[in-house]
């Protein structure tokens, strides 16, 4: 997938175009039977009942960045009603009244920050055109609070829910003619509000896709090959039909073919479907199974083989020159001091704490689907092509998901319900093992980058030359894989050279919380700190006067020709919103004045990405026997003039830099083109234990709000790793840490 | 043969093999969804309840090793999310996407019945099973304290 600025506008266009497709009117209200006052319907995102109730539509997918809460907020705040007065309901899937449902790339903040605010504001509008009307007064004179519309000078007042009926029966303002809110005036964004689902998580209710219950719902379990796409040839499956629960046993041929580059959503992957009467039973069938399995040419990969090639790669001429300006080779040459170093990554996996899964009913021709997907308008069409079934004979009811990072971007446990629906005529609850969710996730594709950096005799960077060994065919990166021509420090050093190659990938990969940028912040801002010790200088002074000699301008707005590198390619770098995040991150963390102790240190990193800018410092020790602690973490984020609900962004934040920590001991290996990692033994996230103290900060500044999911992450991986550097000595070169001889407390 | 359980006060009778894992039966019997699937195999502790008021992983406890002992699940601490621990989790909004949460709230529910006013060091070792993918766990350790202080009951039917 591609957002650019193109698509960008596109997506707020129709997010406005949708709402003067005229009246909806909502399942409750037509509930209400004939004679009852509709709700107020004049956009499809508010519904106010004659009662007061505001209820709010969610548009977007829900899956722990809070966007329930977030888009919510913007309506709510320009419709002036007060946050207690309303309750959120999750939207069905229908982009043709609600624009783009899509939760990724941090970009419902950008995307949703102008349009819904609009929407509320359109509201308003509305609800005080209805109040003049009725009181024959100027509308210009009426004012809003709480609520509730008033006339000061006559002293009049109505609530919106006494308006609603005559306001519904309005033509709809043009979102764009509609005047916004000063934002000193705001008492919504910008003031904490808790999760609209909080209560109904500590309670324990269910809420999430696995806990979709459908009345005489089966439920199924499938077993894939332990080589990605391999195929049944036989299977016991007269014996699996005999055991305790099973109702059907259905082999899924599946749709993909093995290649050099596996795109985005290949298709289905085969199996067997194991459908029974409860999920244990399923599972339980599933350990008589004996299948031959057919593994294919998928079969011959191995770590040990890509991480050869990847050698092979780096050593010969670059395949493909992606930016290049100064005659860098040249530069390096005459170059004082010139530093080499080549960093690796490794594949990992998303490890959802939901594993994947989703609910369908087939019946009578049409598809009802329980969906957690984060894009879900794309799982809408895939499953219509696999069925062979149209678009407009599907329901998709969009369920909260337990977590997503990425993951849920793909449809192919929703394709797969379906398709077993369809088969059996019933409805089913489909649900991966923790060990399906691992060995068959789109996984964030490792990578080599190897780097030579130029100084000369002041300490100056004079050159920077990379070479990216990535994953694909001739044409394409396999997605995650991809790099941006402007990636950082691209741009800044006087003499540049980005460069990539690849080899062939046949296995799903995807994006990864900050795809791309989670790791390539991690290699750049490494080998960044790296030259500054070389050049014998500060790493903070140093990137700081990078950042503000700026050599070569911008090559954006061009396609990424490596692939499909998400949305780093829409927006260039500011260096004074970079700089800033530096500056305050290095005031609140005490960078001039820290300590310098044997087995103690800081590290700092920054990075720009999905429009937000980020610096952190990690306080690092490491023990006699390599063990790391990390104790203090501080963060500065810039993602505009506006924190939208501050305390959910805090915990956002937290969270990103946790996860990042998470990273550095995550692997995902191939052995025989098996999957070696099955579960949580393996596939580690951080520990209760090993959690420091983490102090968010934020740089304020007049640009528009951007999202907050993706740019806390990248840089904590170099924060750290730099830390262990200034603590002992020693380079992370090699991830995860227990590559380069280190491990967690 | 039927199994007898006491969950959340409430005498229950299910009739499935005694080696089902008590997570299934809760979700899938007897319709109690808060509890959560994991990994299957004790690492992650979203599927903690408590069985005789210890924090146990349903999804490696065996229904037929239950016996008499009460079961309580995060439906039964107070539904209407009146117990302190739930209160602390609300008050602080803890939850990101929120599906570990029950599994946590049931861990730090045990430790304030064992210790009442536990400190940091404590919180670690009795929270440490309990994976949160989204990294809550400094909203987790505030709400525990916060927990602490309003005093959550000392001892958990």
């Amino acid at each position: 997938m591609r957002i650019n600025r193109r698509s960008f506008l596109q997506l707020t266009a129709l997010a406005g175009g949708g709402l003067a497709l005229g009246l909806y009117r909502s399942p409750l209200a037509a509930a209400q039977g004939p004679g009852t006052p509709p709700d107020l319907t004049p956009q499809a995102f508010i519904h106010i009942a004659p009662s007061g109730v505001v209820t709010i539509m969610a548009r977007a997918s829900e899956s722990g960045q809070g966007m329930r809460n977030m888009l919510p907020m913007l309506i709510a705040e320009e419709l002036d009603v007060d946050w207690k007065d309303v309750r959120v309901e999750q939207a069905e899937l229908n982009e043709k009244i609600y624009g783009r449902q899509f939760s990724g790339g941090s970009q419902n903040t950008p995307a949703g920050w102008e349009p819904m605010r609009r929407v509320g504001a359109a509201g308003r509008q509305l609800l005080i055109t209805a109040a003049s009307q009725t009181w024959s007064l100027p509308a210009e004179e009426c004012t809003t609070r709480s609520g509730r519309v008033l006339h000061s000078a006559s002293g009049r007042s109505a609530g919106y829910g006494e308006l609603a009926t005559k306001a519904a029966a309005l033509p709809a303002p043009a979102l764009s003619s509609v005047k916004l809110k000063d934002p000193k005036d705001y008492h919504i964004i910008g003031h904490s509000q808790p999760g609209v689902d909080t209560h109904t998580i500590v309670t324990g209710k269910p809420l999430f896709g696995i806990d979709v219950d459908v009345p005489g719902m089966l439920y199924a379990a499938i077993e894939k090959a332990p080589v990605f796409a391999g195929k049944v040839k036989s299977a016991n499956v007269d014996k699996i039909k005999t055991l305790p629960g099973v109702r059907h046993v259905l082999v899924i041929d599946g749709g993909i073919t093995p290649a050099a580059f596996t795109p985005w959503e290949p298709g289905m992957e085969p199996g067997i479907a194991i459908v029974a009467d409860t999920w244990w039973q399923a599972q339980q069938a599933r350990k008589q199974l004996k299948v031959d399995w057919d593994l294919g040419p998928a079969a011959t990969q191995s770590t040990e083989g890509f991480r050869k090639r990847a050698e092979e790669l780096l050593n010969a001429a670059p395949a493909n020159s992606l930016r290049k300006y100064g005659d860098v080779d040249a530069t390096l040459k005459s170059s004082a001091k010139v530093v080499e170093a080549t960093y690796e990554y490794p594949f990992i996996a998303h490890v959802t704490l939901e594993p994947q899964g989703a609910t369908a009913h087939w019946k009578d021709g049409k598809l009802e689907m329980w969906s957690t997907s984060t894009l879900p308008g794309n799982g809408l069409t895939l499953v219509a092509k696999t069925l062979g079934i149209q678009e407009s004979d599907i329901t998709t009811h969009m369920v909260r998901s337990g977590g997503s990072f990425g993951r849920r971007l793909q449809n192919d446990y929703l394709v797969e319900a379906a398709w077993i629906a369809k088969q059996i005529d019933a409805p089913v609850k489909l649900l991966w093992s923790r060990e399906d969710d691992i060995a068959h996730d789109p996984f964030r594709p490792g990578g080599t980058f190897g780097f030579k950096g130029g100084l000369d005799s002041q300490g100056k960077i004079t050159a920077w030359r990379q070479h990216f060994a990535t994953y694909g065919d001739e044409k394409n990166a396999t997605s995650g894989g991809g790099i941006g021509q402007d990636n950082y420090p691209a741009g800044f050093p006087p003499a540049y050279a980005l460069y990539t190659s690849k080899q062939p990938l046949m296995l799903r990969t995807g994006a990864l919380r900050a795809p791309g940028d989670n790791a390539y912040c991690w290699v750049s801002q490494s080998f960044l700190d790296e030259m500054a010790h070389a050049a014998g200088r500060d790493p903070l002074e140093f990137q700081l006067e990078l950042l503000s000699n700026k050599q070569a301008p911008w090559s954006s707005g061009e396609h990424d020709p490596v692939g499909d590198h998400e949305p780093s390619g829409q927006a260039v770098l500011i260096p004074e919103r970079f700089k800033g995040v530096l500056e305050l991150v290095a005031e609140k963390s005490g960078w001039a004045k820290r300590s310098k102790e044997p087995g103690r240190g800081m590290g700092i990193a920054a990075w720009f990405c999905h429009l937000g800018y980020f610096a952190e410092v990690a306080d690092v020790s490491v023990d006699a026997q390599n063990k790391v602690t990390v104790h203090r973490v501080w963060a500065a984020g810039d993602v505009g003039s506006q924190i939208i609900n501050p305390a959910a962004a805090e915990s956002m934040a937290q969270g990103g830099i946790m996860e990042g920590m998470g990273h550095l001991a995550q692997e995902i290996t191939l052995a025989d083109g098996k999957i070696e990692q099955s579960n949580f033994h393996n596939h580690p996230l951080m520990r209760m234990r090993q959690v420091p103290k983490i102090e968010v900060y934020w740089r304020k500044t007049d640009y528009a709000p951007t999202g907050l999911g993706e740019p806390t992450l990248p840089p904590i991986l170099p924060a750290v790793t730099n830390a262990i550097f200034a603590a002992t000595g020693t380079r992370i070169r090699t991830l995860p840490l227990k590559q380069s001889g280190f491990s967690w407390a | 043969m039927p199994i007898k359980l006491n969950v959340n006060n409430i005498a229950a009778t299910v009739d499935v093999p005694p080696d089902t894992p008590l997570l299934w039966v809760l979700r899938d019997v007897l319709n109690l969804k808060g509890a959560k699937y994991g990994c299957g195999i004790g690492l992650c502790g979203a599927c903690t309840v408590l069985v005789g008021g210890h924090a146990v992983r349903s999804c490696m406890t065996k229904v037929g090793a239950v016996g008499s002992q009460p079961i309580t699940t995060i439906e039964g601490l107070s539904p209407d999310g009146l117990h302190p621990v739930q209160v602390a989790w609300e008050t602080l909004d803890v939850p990101q996407c929120g599906y570990c949460q029950a599994g946590q709230i049931m861990s730090a529910t045990a430790l304030l019945a064992q210790t009442p006013h536990p400190t940091d060091a404590d919180i670690d070792a009795a929270m440490s099973g309990n994976l949160c993918r989204c990294g809550t766990y400094t909203r987790i350790r505030q709400a525990i304290h916060e927990a602490a202080e309003a005093g959550a009951p000392a001892r958990i039917k």
